[in-house]
């Protein structure tokens, strides 16, 4: 005897099939838009952090031999700061640039770009992974940022390192953070070479910073200013970071 | 998925239900409970996951893949038309892939539509909230349903297939017997036919690991502590690929199981799924 199927089997079948519309459709009764809702589904990147780290430790990013570096990095982002006193910049070859590092630091100190370039460096071929799923692998040199930070001198205050940049967004400068266990891994640097040539406006000009543990946004170009902090909560919208403020992207951005 | 026929640790002999004739005891509470919390987290995570791959619409092999990059799998729109390319095969998907309508009737260029995507609008934070706190649900559940399996012996008991139901004259006839319609009644309907106990595996031994380790590999953190996930895949893309391709199949047994519980009874199956409590089909 063979099931017929019945018109309940299909009434059923027929709301198990509807269930991801209706899901799909929570955002019209405002339940994917309630901030608490956010922000208990955001809970699970301290999570992530917190497991990540524990995990990790301090272990390098992989590194790639210079033969399987991508044939073509893109950029991303904004490609040409539009402020006149970064093209006036530019225009000079950066040498009028100069990188400012102040706040929580014993000793606010100011380098030109020569002086970076003469500081130690790391080189390191790595893959650039973008929030929307693409990846791109480079090769890039610069100083670790946690010599630069040692030349300061962190306060015992100190927790988080944020990037002020020169490119803007909707008129709002770009700045995004870390904290201290990603500002002083050794892969983490501020990098002014490119695959082995100076470091390309598109790409960040004349300092961009590498974080090798983090997706794309957390790497900021155009740094200008390094500022030390406590806490995040007095820098833009208290989130960390441009797109973390702007449309909600996770602070952390391991995953 | 299911514990067939068997009875509950503290249940009667041989899983029938004296009070209720033909009734059998057939799926155990940590069967029952990670089969419901699997409908809401697969929906939600495959949902989530559409807005993110709408980010970027393509798929490589290998480390690295971006918009200069040779992609094996492509949607897109071209003029006004929508498309799925795959190799060399592009399909003319407009309406439902790479362009379509939305509510208000204005034509929108984005992969999947938004009925199948969560957020319904394109907001990649948002999906990404949805899809990374899901992901604990879902793995937490992986786990505990695993360490159960073997713990209770389900897995070697319910699920993995006999040598004997292994023999292609085995297989075969029951791919004839599912071809009619014909399904198992009585006594052989207590346990599972060969082709639930390949479908099952497939699900819990091969796509549900994948397309949990694949997602973990798209982790640049994970990379650091774990770079062994990279040489398993061959590299970041080809994970995200096949994390792609492993959502796409279990999308398909979900598709093939539904079909089955409406042609076997849906009643009784999915009282069988919510209460244990299965009738067995007369001879």
């Amino acid at each position: 005897m063979v099931y017929r199927p019945t018109r309940r089997g299909f009434l059923t079948a027929g709301l198990v099939g509807i269930a991801p519309i209706v899901l799909s459709g929570c955002d019209v009764f405002g339940l994917a838009r309630s901030q608490a809702v956010i922000d208990a589904l955001g809970s699970a990147d301290d999570l992530a952090r917190h497991l990540q780290r524990l995990i990790g430790g301090d272990a390098l990013a992989p590194e790639f031999e210079e033969a399987e570096m991508s044939p073509v990095f893109r950029t991303n982002g904004n490609t040409m700061p539009s402020s006149t006193t970064y093209q006036t910049l530019a225009a000079g070859g950066f040498s009028g640039w100069s990188l400012g590092l102040d706040g929580l630091v014993e000793r606010p100190v100011r380098f030109t770009l020569a002086e970076i370039m003469a500081m130690p460096a790391r080189t390191q071929i790595t893959r650039h992974d973008c929030v929307e799923g693409w990846s791109a692998i480079g090769k890039w040199t610069g100083v670790p940022l946690g010599h630069l930070l040692g030349e300061a001198g962190l306060r015992a205050e100190a927790r988080y390192v944020v990037f002020h940049c020169a490119d803007e967004f909707d008129g709002s400068n770009y700045y995004e953070s870390i904290d201290l266990a990603d500002a002083r891994h050794p892969q983490t640097i501020l990098a002014y070479a490119m695959n082995g040539a100076p470091l390309s406006i598109g790409h960040g000009a004349p300092l961009r910073l590498r974080v090798e543990r983090q997706l794309g946004y957390k790497h900021a170009k155009y740094v200008m200013q390094i500022e030390v902090v406590a806490s995040l909560a007095g820098i833009g919208g208290g989130r960390g970071g441009y797109w973390e403020d702007a449309i909600g992207y996770d602070w952390y951005a391991g995953i | 998925m299911t514990d067939v026929g068997q009875p509950m640790a503290d249940s009667k002999p041989a899983g029938t239900d004296m009070a209720r004739p033909g009734l059998v005891y057939r799926h155990r509470l940590a069967t029952r409970t990670w089969h419901w919390l699997n409908v809401v987290t697969l929906f939600v995570m495959l949902m989530s996951g559409l807005t993110i791959f709408n980010a970027h619409p393509r798929l490589y092999w290998g480390a690295y893949g971006a918009d200069q990059d040779q992609a094996w799998l492509q949607i897109g729109a071209a003029g006004d038309r929508g498309y799925l390319r795959v190799g060399d095969l592009a399909i003319d998907t407009t309406g439902l892939l790479g362009r379509w309508t939305n509510e208000a009737g204005n034509p929108v260029n984005r992969a999947f539509p938004s009925w199948a995507t969560i957020p319904s609008s394109y907001n990649l934070a948002l999906a990404r909230h949805w899809h990374l706190f899901f992901a604990w649900i879902f793995a937490g559940g992986i786990l505990l349903y695993a360490l159960w399996s073997l713990a209770s012996r389900h897995l070697t008991r319910d699920l993995l297939p006999t040598r004997a139901e292994l023999r292609p004259a085995h297989i075969l006839h029951d791919i004839g017997q599912h071809a009619r319609l014909r399904f198992p009644k009585g006594e052989a309907a207590k346990r599972y036919n060969v082709l639930q106990k390949l479908a099952y595996c497939a699900v819990l031994l091969v796509l549900l690991p994948l397309v949990a380790l694949t997602g973990l590999t798209m982790s640049p953190a994970l990379n650091t502590a774990w770079p062994w996930l990279l040489d398993l895949f061959g590299g970041r893309q080809s994970a995200r690929s096949l994390h792609f391709v492993a959502a796409t199949l279990i999308v398909l047994f979900v598709l093939v199981h539904v079909a089955m519980v409406v042609l076997a009874g849906p009643l009784n199956e999915i009282r069988s799924m919510v209460t244990g409590r299965y009738r067995l089909p007369k001879e």
